[in-house]
């Protein structure tokens, strides 16, 4: 019960997940809007932009491994589209097959983690500045607990102006509306989805500089829960819409330190799901999502 | 097919039960019990089980559900907490932090048959609300209902019972099970092989009946399915139910090959690897399910085993070592995902009609379903 003596530090740390959780969000919102497909890996591409950047500040200065992990984890997401999704895709493979290669892909990539890590959890390497502990209303924190929430709310105001006022967005919004015809209507379909991926594992990438900050381990499984997490928060602010998935991140985010809060550190994870299941039974489309139709 | 063809491969499939039983027999008499190979057919059979049960929903019913690890988690619990003898619940040797509020204690089968009925019951509540939706929200919400069901188990209030966090051991496992009305041990290996098998035989009877009929009808199209009559909701809660059911012996099974369960065991990565199985065997075949198992626990637990020794590095490269393996291992699962979406078996079932086929002329449109 310490969240009723002394709730800022919990509100806090919410917050700041919150944040970090968004930026991933982003990543399923946005595939799901285009391809109707849970990118199941998507949360073992944040992790594994842990591992670049535990390995790579190693041996390089800071200022060049951060570039690199963004650019190294931006390559991962395209790769995953070309060779796991793209290939099904022009198959025209049923839905659940492409959602089994993205199971299959996430399998790989935590594998592949296990195998370079060794099983064990790396330590992840302080960064200059947002590691700095401050101390803000009492409570005493890391600076990345403040600077994500901004950080987050800049990154999607400016994705937002980027999905409005640019051609390639403008060619998102198309592809995520109707494939066929906007593929009819001479939009490199294939270009507008390694786009979108290129976006997410970008968002997936900074998402993870501020998350391992915070948490200061890597293991291969620490992309799991946080992605299933995303996922719902994207559910939850209806998927495809990128406010919405912010929304939610933030949502469970905060709900989340508050339970631990309140004590009860195992009904954390559940919460999440919960939240998702009655979201899923009484508002399937979620707060801003758009009602489809099915047409038989 | 005529009633006597019908007899006389009933007939085959009798004999080869009983030399398999035979087999295995005279193995478990002849050979050390410490072997691989045993470690590999009784994980294989609990395995085979299970992708069968899962088989059943994503295969024959087509509802996309990844929540079986949470019932094989139901299922081992109820059968560690109820095989507990008394005497061991009382001590301090299992339930250490806790007073174990389960004062009795059960046969073996008859806590498999719990452990089944269990998982059957929570199945039936969760998929109340849950088989209302569609394909990959189904799937989200299943996995969902599975990760509360692990938080429940580990939650500090269910202590006299679930023993908390911690680890369940000292019930029946597989060493304890006995011959009836005698003290010989029964062979761990056949018994794995009778369970998993029965409830095999149960779930292909199952979709060779008309029940199963009304299942493929709904995978085919739901719509068209509840055109002809077929109650939609009914037949997947049936089907949901029916696949918690036999995941919740596998998971009792497990506990028995395991000799400790604990909650924390039974993650997401569990149901993804049964999904896997199923896939590389081919969704829609049992028999695809069940070789693919046993491929999959043979390639994962030994066969694939000399990738993670660094004493067979050639060349002085230090590629090999622990870990390896699972790479290799997941770029094959990928190469089968991606190259050969039919698994094994895609879609038919292995038959004797089958095997002979490459042997005998080949006859055009006889199809070896029957």
């Amino acid at each position: 019960m310490q969240f009723l003596q002394n709730p800022m530090p919990y509100i806090l740390a919410g917050i700041s997940v919150g944040g970090q959780y968004a930026l991933i969000a982003i990543g399923y919102t946005m595939v799901y809007g285009i391809l109707r497909l849970i990118n199941f890996a998507h949360g073992d591409v944040f992790m594994v932009a842990g591992v670049f950047m535990v390995f790579l500040s190693a041996s390089l200065p800071l200022g060049l491994a951060i570039p690199l992990v963004l650019v190294l984890t931006v390559l991962l997401g395209f790769v995953i589209e070309r060779v796991a999704y793209k290939p099904l895709r022009t198959r025209n493979a049923p839905r659940m097959s492409i959602m089994i290669s993205a199971i299959g892909v996430s399998y790989l990539l935590q594998n592949c983690a296990l195998y370079f890590t060794g099983g064990l959890a790396k330590v992840y390497p302080q960064l200059p500045w947002l590691s700095d502990t401050i101390e803000i209303f009492g409570a005493v924190t890391k600076r990345v607990t403040l600077i994500t929430p901004v950080f987050t709310i800049v990154l999607v105001v400016a994705l937002v102006m980027f999905i409005r006022h640019t051609k390639i967005g403008m060619a998102m919004r198309a592809v995520a509306k109707d494939f066929e015809t906007s593929r009819l209507m001479g939009i490199k379909v294939n270009s507008v989805i390694s786009a979108t991926f290129i976006i997410g594992s970008f968002l997936a990438a900074v998402g993870s500089l501020l998350y391992f900050t915070n948490y200061a381990s890597v293991t291969p499984t620490s992309g799991g829960m946080p992605g299933l997490k995303c996922f719902v928060a994207a559910v939850f602010g209806g998927i495809g819409s990128i406010p919405g998935a912010v929304i939610g991140a933030f949502v469970i985010g905060i709900s989340e330190n508050i339970i631990k809060g309140l004590g009860w550190t195992t009904f954390s994870d559940a919460f999440t799901f919960a939240l998702l299941i009655v979201i899923l039974l009484v508002k399937p489309t979620g707060l801003f999502g758009e009602k489809a139709t099915d047409k038989v | 097919m005529n009633a006597v063809k019908g007899k006389k491969r009933s007939l085959y499939t009798g004999c080869i039960i009983a030399a398999l039983i035979v087999v295995l027999v005279v193995m478990e008499l002849t050979m050390k019990s410490t072997s691989m190979v045993f470690t590999l057919l009784k994980k294989g059979a609990i395995y085979a089980l299970v992708a069968v049960s899962m088989n059943l929903l994503n295969g024959f019913t087509g509802l996309f559900s990844l929540g079986q690890a949470g019932f094989m988690l139901i299922g081992a619990y109820t059968y560690a907490i109820l095989t507990m003898p008394v005497s061991i619940k009382l001590s301090d040797s299992v339930y250490k932090y806790y007073d174990c509020a389960i004062g009795f204690e059960l046969g073996v089968i008859p806590a498999m048959i719990v452990a089944g009925l269990l998982a059957a019951i929570f199945a039936a509540l969760i998929g109340l609300p849950v088989l209302r939706l569609k394909s990959d929200y189904l799937a989200i919400a299943t996995l969902g209902f599975a990760e509360i069901l692990r938080a429940i188990f580990q939650w500090d209030a269910m202590g006299p019972i679930t023993n908390g966090a911690n680890v369940m051991r000292q019930y029946q496992d597989l060493t304890d099970i006995k011959v009836p009305f005698t003290d010989i041990p029964f062979p761990p290996v056949l018994f794995c092989f009778l369970v998993s098998g029965l409830c095999i035989g149960v779930i292909v009877l199952l979709i060779n009946s008309s029940y199963g009929r009304a299942f493929k009808a709904i995978r085919d199209d739901e719509i068209a399915a509840e055109a002809m009559g077929i109650n939609l909701f009914k037949h997947k809660e049936m089907s949901f139910v029916i696949s918690s059911f036999f995941a919740g012996i596998s998971g009792a099974l497990l506990a028995m090959f395991q000799y400790t369960v604990q909650a924390a065991q039974f993650k997401t990565a569990m149901t993804y690897e049964i999904l896997l199985i199923v896939v590389i065997g081919g969704i829609g075949s049992i028999s695809g399910s069940c070789i693919s198992s046993f491929l999959f626990i043979a390639c994962n637990e030994w066969l694939l085993r000399f990738l993670d020794e660094s004493s067979n590095n050639i060349l002085g490269l230090t590629i090999l070592r622990s870990g390896f393996r699972k790479v290799v291992f997941s770029i094959i699962i990928m190469v089968i995902v991606l190259f050969f979406p039919k698994g094994i078996m895609g879609d038919r079932e292995l038959s004797l009609d089958r095997l002979k086929r490459p042997f005998a002329k080949k006859e055009k449109g006889v199809d070896a379903h029957g």
